[in-house]
């Protein structure tokens, strides 16, 4: 932690950068204080509320009008519903519509906090790997209990790839392994990593508007990268809640 | 100019760290090419591979999140 300070020293004296760009992602207590127990309320706890929230706003009130002739809000969440589902549908088949609920949940969550993350002086739960593995290793367990009490010890076919050679199959096995317990890591830190990338991208820009002779350019660029922002914060939901079933199918189908 | 040689080192493999960043933009373009190659052939079936084009990004820009990760990691936690 010793390097933060310096950088901070150093943006203060060069005059290039007053905040620093991760500060950001600082869990502070909401009440005042300095420590953070477990039961604190943080910053962290509001803004994960507030998508439950949101996400329970948009999905209970928008559609409990049931118009034939849907609303603007109801036509948001039908389309959300139907985008989901037909996912679910395609990916891991007929049997797999029965985890609807599950994946839904996971998607409506991270859009919701990816988005209100995008608000100004917002904070962004899904950049916290504490945040993300939760919802990674939860996938990954669920995936692989399912797996088990599917099909018993046949889900270990998922790593005998039994259309390679003979000679081949137990290196490939190795690899299969490991790559199937990287899947956790590599699931939550993508979502993590894209959404703290971004943000601190934005910062930094954000700070480069001080220096007069490019603010201009960093204005207008912020305007840019906030609008791939938009565009990342959806597709990494997307891709979350797609690998979610492409996990779910393997557990469901392990056959190579 | 002040620091010491750990800090040095911190920061080169911090930059080091940061072309992994750039390999993952060569994979990414390469999926994301590739994909607008096949559906300008045949684009009544690029619709049904959308799906399959997100997921090959995803996989090639976890990796580049990954080195990223570490050049964070570097800078901020060691």
């Amino acid at each position: 932690m010793a390097s933060e300070a310096t950088g901070a020293e150093q943006g203060a004296e060069g005059g290039s950068l007053v905040f620093h760009p991760m500060d950001q992602f600082i869990v502070k207590p909401l009440f005042g204080g300095d420590t953070v127990a477990w039961y604190t309320p943080t910053n962290v706890t509001l803004w994960m509320a507030l998508a439950v929230v949101a996400v329970i706003a948009l999905l209970v009130l928008g559609t409990s009008k049931r118009g034939i002739v849907p609303s603007r809000s109801q036509s948001v969440a039908e389309l959300a519903y139907g985008f989901v589902y037909k996912m679910v549908e395609d990916v891991t088949g007929k049997d797999g519509i029965k985890y609807f609920p599950y994946i839904m949940t996971l998607f409506m969550f991270i859009v919701c906090s990816n988005f209100l993350g995008l608000i100004p002086a917002s904070f962004t739960t899904t950049s916290h790997i504490a945040v993300t593995s939760i919802m990674g290793f939860g996938v990954f367990f669920a995936v692989t209990i399912l797996g088990f009490v599917k099909n018993g010890s046949a889900f270990l076919g998922l790593f005998w790839v039994s259309s390679a050679p003979l000679a081949l199959r137990p290196i490939l096995a190795i690899i299969e392994l490991i790559s199937y317990f990287v899947r956790p890591v590599s699931h939550s830190i993508r979502l993590a990593g894209n959404m703290m990338a971004g943000h601190a991208v934005l910062k930094v820009f954000a700070g480069f508007a001080q220096v007069t002779a490019i603010a201009p350019i960093a204005i207008l660029s912020v305007t840019a990268i906030y609008g791939l922002e938009l565009l990342v914060a959806f597709i990494q939901a997307y891709v979350f809640t797609i690998l979610t079933c492409v996990y779910l199918k393997d557990a469901l189908h392990p056959s190579h | 100019m002040e620091g010491d040689i750990a800090q040095l080192g911190q920061f080169i493999g911090a930059g080091l760290a940061a072309i992994g960043s750039g390999a993952a933009a060569i994979g990414v373009g390469h999926v994301a090419g590739n994909f607008l190659a096949g559906a300008l052939r045949n684009p009544s079936a690029a619709a049904s591979q959308t799906a399959t084009l997100f997921i090959g990004i995803a996989f090639a820009e976890a990796l580049g999140i990954f080195s990223f990760l570490v050049a964070l990691l570097l800078m901020f936690a060691v």
